[in-house]
């Protein structure tokens, strides 16, 4: 026993060096994204703002509007190619009729931004016109697309960086809403 | 020759149109700047994450110097616009991470490796330090030593 464990001694740096190669598999293939920051907003009231209404400028969107109701806030420019691959998801996401989405429209031309609704459709009850990106900056967004996922107090529940898809839907906000719905 | 030259040239005048269009308004102050750039200096670019805030070119860290350069003309100390943007994008943004239960393994963990590191190296040289310990040799462990030792004395001799 005493001799087993002596050979034994030569294994030990074939273990840590599994360990080690273990570690560096998961950080590889668990879909970890070191761009990914985590919100220091969630569970945080959803920062107020007041903002031009893109299609009527003349009116205004704000946060407070919409207490009372789950709703999710998708942060999209039309220069941004990642909302462009994310919009059919999005056009489907509101044909569903599940749950309310809003677009703050981030450091777009208004034109640029009517134009690519024109052109792809328009997901979204109404976007608000951030031109200055200065509410972006209050939500703590890094890039887009962003979604926010905002309860009836108006309370951050969840948001995802990147594009929503189908299966971030169903695993990640879905199980969220029905909690909030309870 | 001549066409290096020029084409040395051309590239000068484009990098120069470069810098033009990238330059940003700066404030009239340059106290302010002064302080802007060493707090930024303390900042991670969002974007491009191995660059500070002070020395990315990306949008949003553009943006946010210009946030910082209103609240320093506002009058607020470097704590207050730490803490307004940590608040906003957490302590990932702070390129010193404070000491807090997040961090004690960053922060102490090479510590506990070197502690560990030197009770193994205690353990083992104590360990060594056992093994050879002098055993004095019995009679008849002398004589096979010196049996063994003398043809080879001789041999040197003769």
């Amino acid at each position: 026993m005493a001799r087993f464990v002596n050979n034994m001694r030569f294994a030990i740096p074939l273990i840590i060096f599994l360990i080690i190669a273990g570690f560096l598999a998961s950080r590889l293939r668990g879909g970890y994204d070191p761009h990914i920051i985590p919100s220091a907003l969630i569970n945080k009231p959803a920062p107020e703002f007041q903002l031009q209404q893109l299609r009527n400028p003349a009116q205004t969107f704000s946060p407070t509007q919409m207490r009372g109701k789950v709703w999710l806030l998708n942060v999209w420019a039309s220069w941004c190619v990642g909302c462009r691959e994310e919009h059919p998801y999005l056009m489907e996401l509101s044909r569903s009729g599940g749950i309310p989405l809003y677009g703050l429209n981030w450091k777009d031309k208004r034109e640029d931004a009517l134009g690519v609704l024109e052109q792809m459709g328009d997901p979204y009850v109404l976007n608000a016109s951030d031109f200055d990106g200065r509410v972006a900056i209050d939500y703590g967004i890094t890039g887009a697309p962003e979604t926010y996922l905002i309860d009836q107090n108006g309370v951050i529940r969840y948001k995802e960086v990147g594009q929503l898809t189908p299966e971030i839907m169903e695993q990640k906000i879905l199980p969220v809403v029905r909690g909030l719905n309870k | 020759m001549k066409r290096i030259g020029s084409l040395l040239i051309i590239f000068c005048s484009l990098s120069c149109l470069v810098l033009a269009k990238e330059a940003k308004p700066l404030s009239n102050d340059p106290e302010l700047e002064k302080r802007l750039m060493a707090l930024s200096e303390q900042l991670r670019c969002l974007v491009c994450q191995n660059e500070t805030l002070a020395g990315s070119q990306a949008d949003l860290a553009a943006d946010l110097r210009d946030v910082i350069r209103e609240q320093m003309k506002a009058g607020k100390s470097d704590k207050e616009i730490v803490a307004y943007l940590t608040d906003r994008y957490g302590k990932f943004i702070l390129y010193n991470p404070p000491v807090d239960p997040t961090t004690y393994l960053l922060w102490f963990g090479p510590f506990v490796f070197l502690l560990a590191g030197l009770m193994f190296l205690f353990r083992y040289l104590k360990q060594r330090r056992e093994l050879i310990s002098d055993q004095p040799l019995s009679a008849a462990e002398h004589r096979q030593a010196e049996t063994l030792l003398k043809p080879a004395q001789e041999k040197k001799t003769a």
